[in-house]
Formats: C-alpha cells, structure tokens, sequence
C-alpha cells in the first residue's frame, strides 16, 4: 500500500502499542496498567521502559540517574542555561524556557550530536574489535577518513571533571567493567598517549555513551534518555533571574556590542 | 557596570544610545542603514529580511521572487502537520510562544519540514553549477553519520505520498520561475520548471513545495541553513492564525481521534481495547 491509500488507512484513528488513556477510567503504558502496575515506579525506570520496552536493574537505574545529577549546574552563563535565565529575566514562564533551553541543548559542539555519535563509534569499535580489528587501527582508519572521534575533546577545557565523579559512581554499583567502558578508557590512551594528541581526552558524552551502550542502548535509545541530562540545573537559572530587576541578567549597553559591518550609508532608490 | 565587558561582535546590526541612557537605542542601523530613520515606510519587509542575511539587497526580481515565495509559504494550511502542532497548543489555551514553538519543532522535521528544505539545498550546493547533475545527487542524497536527524527515507524535496504533481506546486514553481527568467534570477527554478516531469519520473516520486522552496532559496543566493532558517520562519504565520481560531472555537470542535491498543493488559478482546476515549 502507498501513496493516498497509504495515509487513508491511517487517516483518523490512533493505532498503538505504546499506550493510551480513558480519561475517567484508566491508563495503558506499554502493555502495562499505569495505575495498578507501575505506580511504585521510580520515574527514570519508567521513562526508560517508555524509551527500550525493557526494564533495568536498581543499580542500572542508579548509574543512569548519576549521568543526569553530575551535569546538572546551575550556571545562567551555560549557552543553553543562559536561554532559561534569559526567560526569567524577560519575565517569560518557566516551561517556555525550560523547554527551549531544552532544545538547545541538542547542539552540534555540545550536547545532542555528541552523544548520539560518541555511542555510535563505540558500539561500531566493539563490533571492529569483536570481529578481530586491532583498536590503534580502528581509531587510526577513522581519523584517515576524516572523521571526528566523538567522545574526545572538549571546547572550553579538555580535562572534564564529571568524569572521575562517574567513573567513581560506576565502579561503586559495579558496572565499571563492560567492554565499551573498556574500549573508551583505551581509545583515550590510544589518542593521547600512542597519537600524541593531550586535548583528546574522553569527555561527558564519551564516558555516558560507553556506559550507556554496556546497558544495552542503541544510539536511538540513547539520544531520548538524554533529553532532561541537564534540566536539573536550569529552573534555579529561571528563578535566580526572575528574582532580580526585570532585564537585569546579562543586560546590554549599546557600547557592549562590537559592529563591523558596511559602515552608515543613505537608503535610498 | 564591569569595566571589561565582553562584547557580542556582529555585521549585521549597529545601535547607538541616546546620550542619557546607553541602553536606549537613538538609532538603530541594518547593514550602514538607518532603520527607523529612513527606512521605515519606505523598506520592503522582504528588504530588510534579505538585509539581515547579506550586506547588499538583491535585484528587483529576487526581490519579488522571495516576496512570492513568502506569500506561498505563508500557511502551509491545517492539514499541515506543523499548524496542526500549534492548533493543539491553540485548543487546549496554551502560551502564544508554546504554539509558535510547536509549530517549529514539527515544522523543522526532513517531513513536510524545514530539514527536508535544507537536504534539497545541500544537494543543489554538491552540484554547483552543474544543474543536470541534481537528479543524480538528490537521488542519492545520504547524510551518513548518525545523527539527531531521523536518517531520510526518500530524496529530499518530494513528495513520499504523491501520486503526481500537486497543482499549487506546479503553479508555484512556474510562477517563480517566471518571476525571476528575464532577469536570469532563476536558472534552477527554470530547470527544475523545464525538466520537471523527467526528473519526478527518474526520482519516482513528484516534487514537493519543500522542493520549489529549496531551489527558489538557492536561487536567492541563500545557504541550506539561511534557507532552512527562512522555511521556518515564513511558514509561522499560518500557525498562529490557526491556533487562535482553534482556542477561540474550543476543544469541543477539535477532533479527539478513537484508539486502536494492540497491547492492552485490560483483555486482549477487540472490543475493549477499542473504546473510545
């Protein structure tokens, strides 16, 4: 079936596996009584189960909450908390800079496409590995080819201090030892210390996204469970600002812009 | 005020202060213009958007193609499923920025969205002038690395459902590429005008008004993210006009649409997991 046809026979109804609600009644999450079966949940399992379909063990649990508290900073000069500050300043509402601030967040240098590739090349570097490939080389083919090694490197400072807190954290709940953890700790040597390159160290995307591919995530798995990675910090960001004079967060002064553009001239036709 | 206060460095804009109060803009100038001096009620709206991307307005014709295209692109229309996003923000009285914002994020999609404007521009970019070359490289349009993007599912700036050429495509391409032919304005517009029917039977799919769009902006002079940018942007109006109507009309009016659960714990009977809500 394609074309009209196609969309005629979608046209008008909800058909799901996923869920529904009969407001009065009652709620399905994924095959599931929302209210009878899950309502102990912690929330993070259930959004995970939403995400997989799967369920995680209280320790797997924990290492994922873990990866959201340690990167939740507070920090209204953070490119996209700043847009939530920003929010509060200009006296707008909290969800509309939250979520904007969310979406933000889904960045080329930090963020979304950072974390959705970094995982992409571990699980294509265990597969590499798994089938015989040595791991210098694999990093080596993927540098000949152009290619960014996602996961290394980090814009403003190369040493990342969530990482020894994770690692920590991991190695506590006893799921430090996976092999894509593995893999990332010796591609981090490989960069540094075999190719000489001391900015490549592993970065918050690198070590979430070996962890979270020893838990079984796919890319796509992986890229929903980050949405809220750093909402933690941001509603302090909103109220701290909505607190001050309005327009009193990073206002500013003509004089604090830098014009270098065609100079005045006349309009005119 | 801190003394080393870093600056935000820009070429598009220039503001300066009234002498009492530096953050009092006394005249503001677009590109050496002065704004609210000279060119308001003189400017164009498509003058001073086209002056917000380069440092020089285009020719009368480009000028009047992207005034055209505004015009096309204005609602995309109910059906559509970014005023369909806004219009459920609308029902249910959420914010004005909330609708606007629904509207966006469906509306950025490789869907019917401003990715898929982006991706047909990409593939114009690959072939330069080499306009023949297009079919080929949007045919073949693969964006390879993993991305936050879904990856595409057929070569951007057609239609996946289409059957043939919808009209108000066809009336649009041909209108732009009118609208800019005597002063050689559109030559990708005119190609994609002329070659239309072999190139929609070689891709097999007819094109979409995300293909007119992508090729009237690469006519324009635009990159693919000025001009996913500018889908975005031209197509809100219709948003906000239909999330208005919807919120005043009320929820009673908008469609809640019966379920279908595959997976109900309730009973695995068809009539139960068949209620509507």
């Amino acid at each position: 079936m394609k074309g009209p046809e196609l969309l005629d026979s979608h046209a008008g109804v909800l058909r799901t596996r996923v869920g529904a609600c009969w407001p009065g009644k009652r709620a399905v999450f994924r095959g599931h009584d929302l209210h009878q079966d899950l309502r102990h949940s912690d929330w993070l399992e259930l959004y995970l189960f939403g995400i997989t379909g799967r369920r995680f063990a209280a320790d797997q649990i924990k290492l994922l909450h873990a990866m959201w508290v340690i990167t939740s900073y507070p920090d209204a000069r953070i490119w996209n908390n700043r847009v939530v500050g920003l929010a509060g300043s200009a006296r707008s509402t909290p969800v509309l800079g939250v979520t904007a601030a969310l979406a933000v967040t889904e960045a080329r240098i930090y963020g979304g496409i950072g974390g959705v590739r970094a995982i992409d090349f571990f699980q294509r570097a265990g597969k590499a590995v798994a089938a015989g490939q040595d791991l210098g080389s694999f990093v080596r083919q993927e540098l000949e080819a152009g290619e960014y090694i996602w996961g290394y490197g980090r814009p403003i400072d190369s040493h990342d201090e969530r990482l020894a807190w994770l690692t920590s954290v991991a190695g506590e709940l006893g799921l430090a030892d996976g092999t894509h953890f593995k893999l990332a700790r010796e591609v981090e040597r490989i960069l540094v210390d075999d190719l000489g390159k001391p900015a490549l160290r592993m970065n918050y995307a690198g070590i979430t996204a070996s962890l979270g591919a020893d838990l079984g995530l796919s890319s796509r798995e992986f890229h929903l469970f980050r949405i809220p990675l750093v909402m933690g910090g941001m509603p302090p960001c909103w109220l701290e600002a909505a607190e001050k004079p309005e327009g009193a967060l990073f206002p500013t002064p003509c004089h604090g812009i830098a014009y270098s553009g065609v100079p005045q001239r006349p309009w005119g036709k | 005020m801190s003394a080393s206060l870093p600056p935000i460095h820009t070429r598009i804009w220039h503001e300066e202060p009234e002498p009492d109060n530096p953050y009092a803009t006394r005249a503001a100038y677009c590109r050496g213009y002065d704004v609210f001096g000279q060119m308001v009620g003189k400017a164009r709206w498509v003058e001073i958007l086209v002056l917000l991307f380069r440092d020089e307005l285009p020719s009368p014709a480009a000028l009047d193609m992207l005034e055209a295209l505004a015009v096309a692109l204005a609602n995309p229309g109910p059906r559509d499923p970014a005023v369909h996003a806004a219009m459920c923000g609308g029902v249910g009285g959420s914010t004005a920025a909330a609708n606007l914002m629904a509207a966006l994020s469906v509306g950025a999609g490789r869907y019917r969205g401003a990715r898929d404007v982006f991706d047909a521009m990409a593939a114009w970019q690959a072939v330069g002038g080499d306009l023949a070359r297009w079919t080929e490289q949007v045919a073949k349009f693969d964006p390879k690395a993993v991305d936050i993007w879904p990856a595409p599912e057929r070569p951007p700036g057609f239609d996946p459902h289409g059957v043939s050429t919808a009209t108000i495509v066809r009336q649009l391409l041909e209108a732009l590429a009118a609208i800019g032919a005597a002063a050689q304005a559109s030559p990708r517009l005119c190609w994609l005008a002329e070659h239309r029917t072999a190139i929609e039977a070689a891709i097999g799919l007819p094109l979409d008004i995300s293909g007119v769009a992508a090729a009237a902006f690469c006519d324009l002079g635009f990159t693919p993210t000025e001009g996913e940018m500018l889908y975005l942007l031209l197509r809100l109006p219709g948003a906000a006009a239909h999330a208005l109507e919807q919120e005043n009309a009320g929820f009673k009016q908008f469609p809640f649409y019966p379920v279908e659960l595959t997976d109900d714990p309730a009973s695995n009977n068809a009539a139960a997991a068949q209620e509507t809500p």
